[in-house]
């Protein structure tokens, strides 16, 4: 695709401000953990998956997989931005009797491939749906998108040594590496790093990249389009938790802190949006 | 039984291409023929059954249709958060095969045993769970788990199961199979205890009692037809598993039978494992022995809960 990066970079800004707006407005956590992703699902939507608003269930769709649910606000934003659903829709967002609740539900909106919500679920899921492809003779890609703190989980390591013995080329894992969980720093509770090395070591194909820099992402995800692969991809973006809102980045406090309405107009006018 | 599942899976198959067979490391030559007939369509996938299950929701969700064997115990109780989230919540036709029912594994010790397994798949909704009570029941079970709309637990025994039915029942979810018509007492048996059942009322029958015996190859849906059948004719109604009696088969009808609005003519006993870990070296029939799973023992408890 050949859209230019700073397109990417102005929808990235813009979505942005749409997840601290639903923050604001239904009073959501998880601020800090939607935004350190934003980059990475916007260079997925925007330049990598092969997805069709208007063929939501298309069984030849590439695959992906928020296995992080709780940034489920920065998938409801790229979603809707990519005309998979309504304004309306987003509007609900976390009301009682709304499609969208805090952590998508099964079936919840069209696009929305899986509910996650509980962490180290959403690998084994994808590797089911590469291998599926493979069974069927599908050329679909499949992508999963893990927390850092989400590595602590097991079934992640289960799951990364299960699709490395199927040498799942057309699987892709992007890892936001942002150094916070939801208690404390990544690498204090759990020994993380290195975290490419670890994926390495585990029989994937791995890069580092700095995820808030789209030729850097663009140019590890376009390694997962190459032929004939018989290793999966494992990319871990360095990003920054609360990312492009100076008074969030870094700071853990907004993994649950809800930003009010003078922190929502400084936001919004430190990303250019007023 | 477990040579009766290969045998069976093989051959669905050779005819349906979207059946998809997992396996947690076991089974060593087992699935030989089913490699041949549908190569592409197993996977091993180790000692890692969380992992197999995930696998198996993202293979359901395109529409194939995986089944996932390995021991009942390492199925089950490390996997619960995979079966209730990537399974039930998501409603994915996947089957979940657990081989080495209840003590069938006795002699491996507690790490084996499988007695809390139903009990606790009994409670994430919309999940079939099934225990076929020999090779024979087994068949159209499986044929049976393939057609339910949703995900589905058969519990099945080893090898070398006496087999009880004489031709292959006509099996259905929900519904028990009734092996032996009762006037007095019926036992209600659940899995790889049907044939300890069977005999128990061979005996009973021959002290002059008239006793039942049906097959509740579905525990859930379980049939509450039946159980209105037999708690209105009989005097005495058992339940008989290889399973804790907390949770299982027993706790399930005594569920039921609590909210009935009127009382029930028959009295329930309940057999099954006792609420502890069993510590001893033991072999199914000393294991069956410690928690009071004998056909002597039955007979026993039965002919004097009748007087």
């Amino acid at each position: 695709m050949t859209i230019d990066h700073k397109k990417l970079e102005r929808i990235a800004a813009e979505l942005r401000g749409e997840v601290i707006g639903l923050s604001h407005r239904a009073k959501t956590p998880h601020l800090g953990s939607s935004l350190s992703c934003i980059d990475l699902l916007v260079a997925l939507y925007w330049s990598f998956l092969r997805i069709d608003p208007a063929k939501a269930d298309s069984p030849d769709r590439d695959r992906f997989i928020l296995s992080k649910g709780h940034a489920a606000p920065a998938l409801y934003v790229s979603l809707w931005r990519r005309g998979f659903f309504s304004p309306q829709l987003l509007a609900d967002y976390a009301k009682d009797g709304a499609a969208l609740a805090e952590q998508p539900a099964p079936d919840c909106a069209p696009g929305v491939e899986w509910a996650t919500g509980s962490l180290g679920h959403g690998l084994s899921v994808g590797v089911g749906m590469a291998l599926a492809a493979r069974i069927q003779k599908r050329a679909y890609r499949t992508v999963v998108l893990l927390s850092d703190g989400e590595c602590n989980e097991g079934s992640v390591w289960e799951a990364a040594m299960f699709a490395a013995a199927q040498r799942l080329g057309s699987l892709t894992v992007l890892v936001d590496y942002n150094k916070w969980q939801a208690t404390g720093r990544s690498e204090e509770v759990m020994a993380l790093a290195p975290m490419r090395d670890k994926w390495e070591a585990f029989g994937w194909e791995s890069y580092e990249v700095d995820g808030h820099d789209f030729a850097e992402i663009r140019t590890a995800l376009a390694c997962g389009e190459l032929p004939d692969r018989t290793k999966p991809l494992a990319i871990v973006a360095h990003t920054i938790k609360g990312r492009g809102v100076s008074f969030m980045e870094d700071d853990n406090n907004w993994h649950y802190r809800i930003p009010n309405a003078e922190e929502l107009a400084a936001a919004r006018k430190e990303l250019g949006l007023v | 039984m477990r040579n009766a599942f290969a045998d069976e899976i093989t051959k669905i198959a050779q005819q349906r291409e979207d059946i998809v067979l997992l396996s947690g490391d076991i089974g060593n030559r087992l699935f030989d023929k089913f490699k041949e007939v549908a190569p592409g369509r197993f996977f091993n996938c180790g000692v890692a059954e969380a992992n197999m299950v995930g696998v198996a929701a993202g293979i359901a969700a395109s529409g194939l249709r995986p089944v996932c064997y390995t021991i009942a115990s390492f199925l089950t109780y490390r996997v619960i958060e995979q079966i209730r989230l990537d399974l039930g919540y998501h409603h994915q036709r996947v089957i979940l095969v657990g081989t080495g029912a209840g003590l069938s594994y006795a002699s491996l010790g507690s790490t084996h045993h499988s007695v809390e397994d139903m009990g606790m798949l009994r409670l994430i909704p919309g999940l079939a769970v099934l225990a076929p009570g020999d090779e024979k029941e087994l068949r159209p079970a499986f044929h049976a788990a393939l057609e339910y709309p949703g995900p589905v637990y058969i519990r099945i025994g080893k090898k070398g199961e006496p087999v009880v039915h004489e031709t292959e029942p006509n099996f259905e979810i929900g519904k028990a199979l009734r092996l032996r018509e009762g006037k007095e007492v019926w036992i209600l048996a659940l899995g790889n205890t049907l044939p300890l059942a069977m005999e128990a009322a061979t005996q009973l029958g021959s002290r002059g009692v008239s006793c039942g015996v049906a097959s509740m190859g579905s525990l859930k849906p379980l049939d509450t037809k039946l159980l209105a059948e037999v708690f209105a004719s009989a005097k005495v109604v058992a339940t008989f598993e290889e399973h804790s009696v907390l949770g299982g088969l027993g706790t399930a009808t005594a569920e039921w039978l609590a909210a009935q609005p009127a009382q029930a003519k028959a009295k329930l006993v309940t057999f099954g494992t006792p609420d502890e870990f069993l510590h001893a070296t033991t072999h199914q029939p000393s294991a069956r022995e410690w928690a009071g799973l004998t056909v002597e023992n039955i007979t026993q408890r039965l002919a004097s809960a009748l007087s």
